[in-house]
């Protein structure tokens, strides 16, 4: 049930009172307090100017994100498999397309149907870096990041290449926040490499298991369980205190993913 | 790659439940395409519409997921016998050494167009029989699935538009690679909706006639609905002549634009590349090919293209999606299901609707049905964003 190990070599973080893996990491061991500020999505210069207007939030998001993490591993992006894994797609594109759907002249514009399509980041990611290589766009609800995880894990083994692992949520306007309640928007990255290099952060094993996932300590446990890219959290709280440990996270109802971090020292 | 078996198959679009069906349609020559009627949405084009679906009602304990996408994955399953193979399968193998990758574009949005238009009167709330994890959630299709054949393995939802039912077959090939999984149910389900509908009315991509893939006054495409499944498994160490494998997936990106393919269809070679790559295969050894074949005048252009440049001008190929529309995100995995039909009855369908092959285009487009016994066949799936993923099948032979 073990899947193929890999290195961690960069990690893209953005979230409630999150700018960045470097600054958050503190804060993520409990070595600093957690300041619950919102979610604050940078402007992107990487895209064409046009696509630039176009993007949505949850992209602007995903991209900002795995671009941190392809930096921080000093990696080519063109040169990387992506994996993009979101609960949801853009939230408010959809609630807009319903609204128009729900009344009578239904006009949908071409840049709202283009950015309904779930691997819109995806897509947006290779206008972006120019990257041809393979990417995908997947799913499993509230166990989305760990499906991910299980994913670029799997594309990890054989290849030259890293893999950057993308994991986005972003939220709904009402009427479907009520259905779906996201409060705030949350994106974690990693750069995974197949072989040890000296970016390198930590190696990560993981197995599938029936063991419930762990919690995070205090405020950041509500925030774990609000949004679901953030069950990436215990993962993140591991690789924070540069150690050697094991954590379970979420992801089927009767199945969870087991990680092992060793730091690289 | 190592080979892997589709030990069960199923495919059911509007072209027929089940497999009889779907060749007998396929052998006459029959599309599934009528003018579009689709609840209340009345565009100038038609669909491909699965006759039956709003007649399924899942199981009882599983009444969350009721819509119309789960309600024609369940027709879908209970053809051909598939899901008493997947529950044999779970048996032999384990459940928890099963997994399920589904591909899907818009899962359930249809109960959430809808329940838009109940929403209530001042506080704008939707109905509250609206389940967003039943029905909106783009896994629900998945979630489903597993629950109702009672796997217990790893699954996951790909959604990446129409390349998505493609994508399964490489994401469980490298599940069991890796020792993960000893199986993996893969396939399909995208089901009729306004989104779609509308969407490709207003991108001006829809056909005002039946669709016309490669033919030289193209006008674009027709929207159908399919629920496609196969079981992959290691091949036992005799394979048993005649069993359909997978002998190859190759994925790459477009990087190009959200909605128009690369206009030379250098993504769409390359992902044929990578597939004849981890097939271990030439361009010679190739048969037959299943297009993408959309019908829109870029996508045919761009494909045609990448298949001259990868596989010559010489193989023979078509696109079904004359017969059963354009599936979306069940296109790939009702594609590889007409390819392993052709591989087994040993005949290349040809084209539908087309009349006159786009001087253009330079490859044999087959507008007729042909005998042929066919070793390996190739199937391509583009989708928006730049997602390209070609899958090579071929018959185990001795």
């Amino acid at each position: 049930m073990s899947l193929p190990g890999a290195w961690i070599e960069g990690v893209g973080l953005i979230g409630p009172g999150l700018s960045d893996w470097p600054t958050a990491a503190p804060a993520l061991t409990g070595s600093a307090p957690w300041n619950q500020a919102a979610t604050c999505v940078p402007a992107l210069q990487v895209l064409p100017a046009a696509e630039r207007r176009r993007a949505g939030l949850t992209v602007r998001l995903a991209l900002a994100t795995g671009l941190q993490a392809v930096a921080a591993a000093r990696a080519e992006a063109s040169r990387l498999n992506a994996v993009f894994t979101s609960s949801s797609g853009d939230g408010q594109n959809c609630h807009e397309i319903c609204v128009e759907l729900a009344g009578t002249q239904r006009q949908i514009s071409p840049t709202r149907f283009h950015n309904s399509v779930h691997n819109a980041a995806a897509g947006y990611w290779g206008i972006a870096t120019g990257a041809r290589t393979a990417s995908t766009a997947l799913c499993a609800h509230d166990g989305s990041f760990a499906a991910g995880l299980i994913e670029a894990l799997l594309q990890t083994a054989g290849r030259a290449h890293a893999v950057l692992l993308v994991a986005h949520d972003a939220p709904y306007p009402s009427p479907l926040r009520e259905a779906r309640p996201i409060p705030d928007a949350f994106a974690v990255a990693l750069v995974l490499s197949p072989r040890r290099t000296a970016a390198a952060l930590a190696r990560i094993g993981a197995r599938l298991t029936p063991q419930p996932g762990d919690a995070m300590p205090g405020p950041l446990e509500a925030l774990r369980q609000a949004i679901p890219a953030a069950r990436a959290l215990p993962l993140l709280g591991l690789l924070a205190r540069a150690q050697r440990g094991t954590t379970v996270l979420d992801y089927l109802d009767d199945l969870r993913l087991a990680v092992e971090i060793e730091a690289c020292t | 790659m190592t080979p892997l078996a589709l030990s069960a198959f199923t495919a059911t679009s509007s072209l027929g439940t089940g497999l009889d069906a779907t060749l007998q349609a396929l052998l006459e020559r029959r599309a599934g395409l009528a003018p579009c009627g689709f609840e209340t949405v009345r565009l100038p084009t038609w669909i491909g519409e699965v006759a039956g679906v709003d007649a399924q009602s899942l199981p009882a304990p599983l009444g969350e997921f009721n819509c119309r996408n789960n309600r024609l994955a369940l027709l879908g399953l209970a053809q051909d016998g598939f899901d008493c193979a997947v529950r044999a399968a779970a048996a032999r193998h384990g459940p928890a050494r099963v997994g399920l990758y589904l591909g899907t574009s818009t899962s359930g949005i249809l109960e959430t167009e809808l329940a838009y238009r109940r929403r209530q009167p001042g506080s704008g709330a939707l109905p509250a029989d609206f389940s967003y994890r039943g029905a909106h959630s783009t896994y629900s299709v998945a979630a489903f699935v597993r629950a109702h054949l009672a796997l217990a393995g790893p699954a996951a939802v790909i959604s990446s538009a129409c390349s998505s039912s493609a994508k399964v077959f490489a994401a469980a090939q490298r599940a069991i690679a890796a020792g993960l999984i000893d199986a993996a149910v893969v396939g399909g389900v995208d089901s009729l909706c306004l989104t779609t509908l509308y969407g490709f009315h207003f991108l001006q991509l829809t056909a005002p006639q039946p669709c016309r893939p490669f033919d030289r006054t193209r006008d674009g495409i027709c929207i159908g609905e399919a629920a496609a499944f196969a079981l992959l498994e290691r091949p036992g160490s005799a394979t048993a002549e005649g069993t359909i494998l997978l002998l190859g997936c190759g994925e790459s990106s477009d990087a190009y634009h959200m909605s128009s393919p690369q206009p030379e269809g250098q993504g769409a070679a390359a992902a044929m590349r990578a597939a004849l790559d981890a097939a271990g295969l030439a361009p010679e050894d190739i048969d037959y090919v299943n297009f993408h074949g959309t019908g829109t005048p870029g996508n045919d252009s761009a494909e045609a293209q990448a298949v001259a440049a990868v596989l010559g001008a010489r193989v023979p190929g078509s696109s079904t999606k004359g017969a059963t529309g354009h599936t979306l995100g069940a296109a790939g995995a009702l594609e590889a299901v007409i390819c392993a039909l052709a591989l087994r009855h040993g005949f290349m369908p040809g084209g539908l609707n087309t009349r006159e092959i786009d001087p253009l285009l330079t490859v044999d487009y087959l507008l007729d049905n042909r005998a042929a016994r066919l070793r390996r066949v190739l199937s391509n799936s583009f989708g928006f964003g730049g997602s390209n993923c070609s899958l090579v099948l071929g018959r185990a032979a001795h």
